[in-house]
């Protein structure tokens, strides 16, 4: 069933017009006014977007609001709309975005409050909001895409926010072009779709008219399953094309917190579990994707551990936690996936913030080796970054352990036991760098740079509460899925299963070791993961806290081994020697100085020349006695003159 | 009657002559006569041409032209007097400002 529900529309008229007011009006209106717009109007978004929600909840399952602002494209009999669709998933999505995004925008209101730029500022993460609603409640892939394009634009703009500095500049291009490479893919797998479906006179991009003729996508659903997979190998940082979430790390830590951690990294995610019917019909294509998603949440936490720089290893998380979710879709579990990405936004939202919060008080320093012992001076940001750890990390009743759960049992109850095995060892790995963090920041003895020390302080209660609302959501968040018979257990799949459940071909075979248990493989499965995950923190813990040398020790026996995670296997190298060396070759020799210059220049120059020349020779003509042209005029009547009598006389 | 083609000829020569005026001479005022002249060649060969195919015609439009030449000779004159003053000559290969 399907309402037709106008003021869906306002979800994006408020960013839009936040853009438009940061954009034009903003410096003339002061921090003040642009402060209050542009955190306000994400705020009435996210306020419709809960009207929204509630009606739908009224609604009965599998029921979704609509709403056609405008048709787009009309080709022959290929018709796309600007047409907006709220369901479950799109709900799921809006809410964390908007919700999230809203806590983001205030907290940046302190957080930027001595930046001179911020009516840019606002007015391009008002863009990013509004190109992020954009892609969760477009109707169809195209309008997607345009989302999809536009929170790469805003994260470019974003990461190179400060861009006097050519490093952070040279950042925001390496992100730029790396999800170009992603977004080829992505055009193509549209195309793909769009050229399966006409062959058999079908033109339509709707997810609901695609799935209507999901038979007809069989032939390419491998195909198309993977090359849409490679524009979201690019948007949600998976090997191969995560090497830019790492450097995009240098714009405001803000920015770092609502798209490069809770948004725009997960859309990738989002997609898969949007277009689940096409993944389902391409089991080999789910088998990449869960394989992909496994490789890159352990690579990315095995380089998290030795890291230094806070917001690096945040940000390594975040490109393992998104493995974790890319595994749930990549095995079937998408609800898992997706309550994995919303409870991710909250606990990594509020890591970053509180990162945030620490770089604030520190003026700016990000290295962990000059911090420790702020545990006292900044009560607020310890206790809700330690809720934020053990949220991420998995320990029971804080959101992150239903989810990394869910995903984890899911993976395992289709049969990657492998994939399951590499999923526990990276919780583990997860909840030791995670509480690495804790400790060499907040605990042990201050290692801040003596002339930072004395002002250090809390940030002030513009920054805090959306810490504290965060840090509530991290508890809370997760209990929307409680486990199957519990209260309300499964809740949320159950929410978005009229979208996403379905059988897939050839997945979930159960494995035979899980027959003859009496337990119940969800406990069993559970307890070992938190087993692992307390092991991490307790190895943390011995470490760091107990024997400080320890670490230093540990880095110094196994040197190679610590220089290779700490260099993040030479991929930065790798992907320099193999791909931008030989690209900035041809670009210099062949297509600069060869093509460039001498083809196309040459043929510019040349013609120039000769058109120069040749006036040269035809101005000697217009000798400016009028004699000289009454007498060509004389010769040219003569002519026609002479041509009439010929025509007469023959 | 005499015949229609000693009309023509006159024309033709008249005109040629205006023609010739007009390319080889210096002096404005003469080749504004020699134009004079070739209005003149073409209403002789208006009327003569009337005449002969017994029609009013080639009258009404030699009426025309000498209305309009009456304006043109005014016009003409009042430029060649402006010019002189200007440029203190009537030569044409002295006015030459649009020359490169």
């Amino acid at each position: 069933m399907t309402i037709d529900f106008p003021p869906l529309a306002l979800i994006l008229f408020f960013p839009a017009l936040g853009v438009v007011f940061n954009l034009f009006y903003g410096r003339k209106a002061g921090r003040g006014a642009v402060n209050f717009v542009g955190t306000s109007v994400i705020f009435l978004a996210f306020a419709v977007a809960l009207w929204a929600f509630a009606k739908l909840r009224m609604m009965p399952p599998g029921g979704a609001l609509a709403f056609t602002l405008w048709p787009w494209i009309s080709a022959g009999n290929f018709h796309v709309d600007i047409a907006l669709r709220f369901d479950a998933l799109s709900a799921v999505m809006t809410l964390v975005v908007s919700g999230v995004g809203a806590f983001i925008h205030l907290y940046s209101c302190g957080y930027m409050a001595h930046d001179e730029d911020y009516a840019r500022y606002f007015a391009y993460m008002n863009l990013f909001a509004l190109a992020m609603l954009v892609l969760v409640l477009a109707d169809n892939l195209l309008l997607m895409f345009v989302g999809w394009e536009g929170v790469g634009l805003c994260s470019y703009l974003l990461i190179a926010f400060w861009y006097s500095n050519s490093e952070f500049a040279y950042n925001g291009r390496k992100a730029f072009i790396t999800n170009r490479v992603g977004d080829a893919g992505f055009i193509l797998g549209i195309l793909t779709i769009v050229g399966a479906l006409a062959a058999h006179g079908v033109w339509t991009l709707s997810f609901v008219g695609m799935n209507a003729h999901a038979d007809l996508l069989q032939p390419v659903a491998v195909t198309a399953a993977l090359l849409l997979f490679l524009g979201a190998t690019g948007k949600s940082a998976q090997v191969p094309l995560y090497v830019w979430l790492p450097d995009a790390m240098v714009g405001p830590t803000p920015v770092s917190a609502l798209i490069h951690a809770a948004t725009m990294v997960t859309a990738g995610v989002y997609m898969i579990a949007r277009l689940n019917f096409l993944y389902r019909l391409g089991p080999d294509a789910m088998q990449v994707v869960a394989i992909i998603g496994a490789l890159t949440s352990f690579f990315a936490a095995t380089v998290a551990i030795v890291q230094s720089d806070i917001k690096r290893v945040l940000a390594y998380s975040t490109i393992s936690q998104i493995g974790y979710m890319v595994v749930g879709v990549g095995v079937g579990a998408f609800a898992a996936g997706i309550f994995h990405l919303m409870t991710h936004a909250f606990f990594k939202g509020l890591l970053f913030l509180c990162a945030g919060s620490i770089m604030h008080a520190l003026e700016g320093e990000q290295d962990m080796n000059r911090m420790g012992g702020l545990r006292r001076k900044l009560p607020i940001t310890y206790t809700t970054m330690l809720i934020a750890a053990l949220a991420i990390s998995g320990i029971p009743f804080f959101a992150g352990y239903f989810s990394k759960d869910l995903i984890l049992e899911s993976t395992y109850t289709s049969g990657h036991i492998w994939l399951w095995l590499l999923g526990l060892v990276t919780a583990g790995l997860t909840s030791f760098y995670m509480f690495r963090l804790i400790f060499v920041t907040f605990h042990g003895e201050s290692r801040v740079a003596s002339e930072k020390e004395h002002h250090i302080h809390e940030s002030p209660p513009v920054m805090t509460i959306p810490l504290i609302v965060l840090a509530v959501f991290s508890i809370i968040g997760g209990w929307v899925e409680l486990p199957e018979g519990m209260i309300w257990g499964g809740a949320f799949s159950r929410f978005l299963a009229p979208l996403v459940a379905g059988p897939v071909t050839g997945l979930m075979a159960r494995p035979a070791a899980m027959a003859g248990s009496n337990l119940s493989p969800s406990l069993v499965l559970s307890a070992v993961a938190t087993l692992t995950a307390i092991i991490g923190i307790g190895i943390a813990w011995i470490f760091y806290i107990q024997v400080p040398a320890l670490a230093g020790q540990f880095a110094e026996s196994m040197r190679a081994l610590y220089n290779v995670l700490r260099r993040k296997y030479y991929i930065d190298e790798l992907y320099d020697l193999i791909v931008s060396r030989p690209l900035f070759f041809i670009s210099t020799y062949v297509l600069h100085r060869g093509v460039d210059v001498m083809v196309i220049d040459g043929i510019a120059d040349g013609l120039g020349l000769r058109v120069e020349e040749s006036g040269e020779a035809v101005r000697k003509v217009e000798s400016g006695n009028v004699q000289h042209y009454a007498f060509v005029y004389l010769l040219g009547a003569l002519a026609v003159a002479a041509y009439y009598v010929y025509l007469v006389i023959r | 009657m005499t015949p229609i083609g000693y009309f023509m000829a006159l024309s033709a020569i008249l005109f040629a002559i205006g023609v010739a005026g007009v390319l080889v001479r210096r002096n404005v005022i003469v080749m504004f006569m020699s134009i004079e002249l070739m209005l003149n060649a073409v209403n002789l060969a208006f009327v003569a041409l009337g005449r002969s195919v017994g029609s009013m015609d080639g009258q009404v439009i030699v009426f025309f032209v000498m209305t309009v030449a009456a304006a043109e000779a005014a016009v003409g004159l009042a430029i060649i007097i402006a010019l002189f003053r200007n440029r203190e000559t009537v030569n044409v290969d002295e006015l030459n400002l649009l020359h490169w």
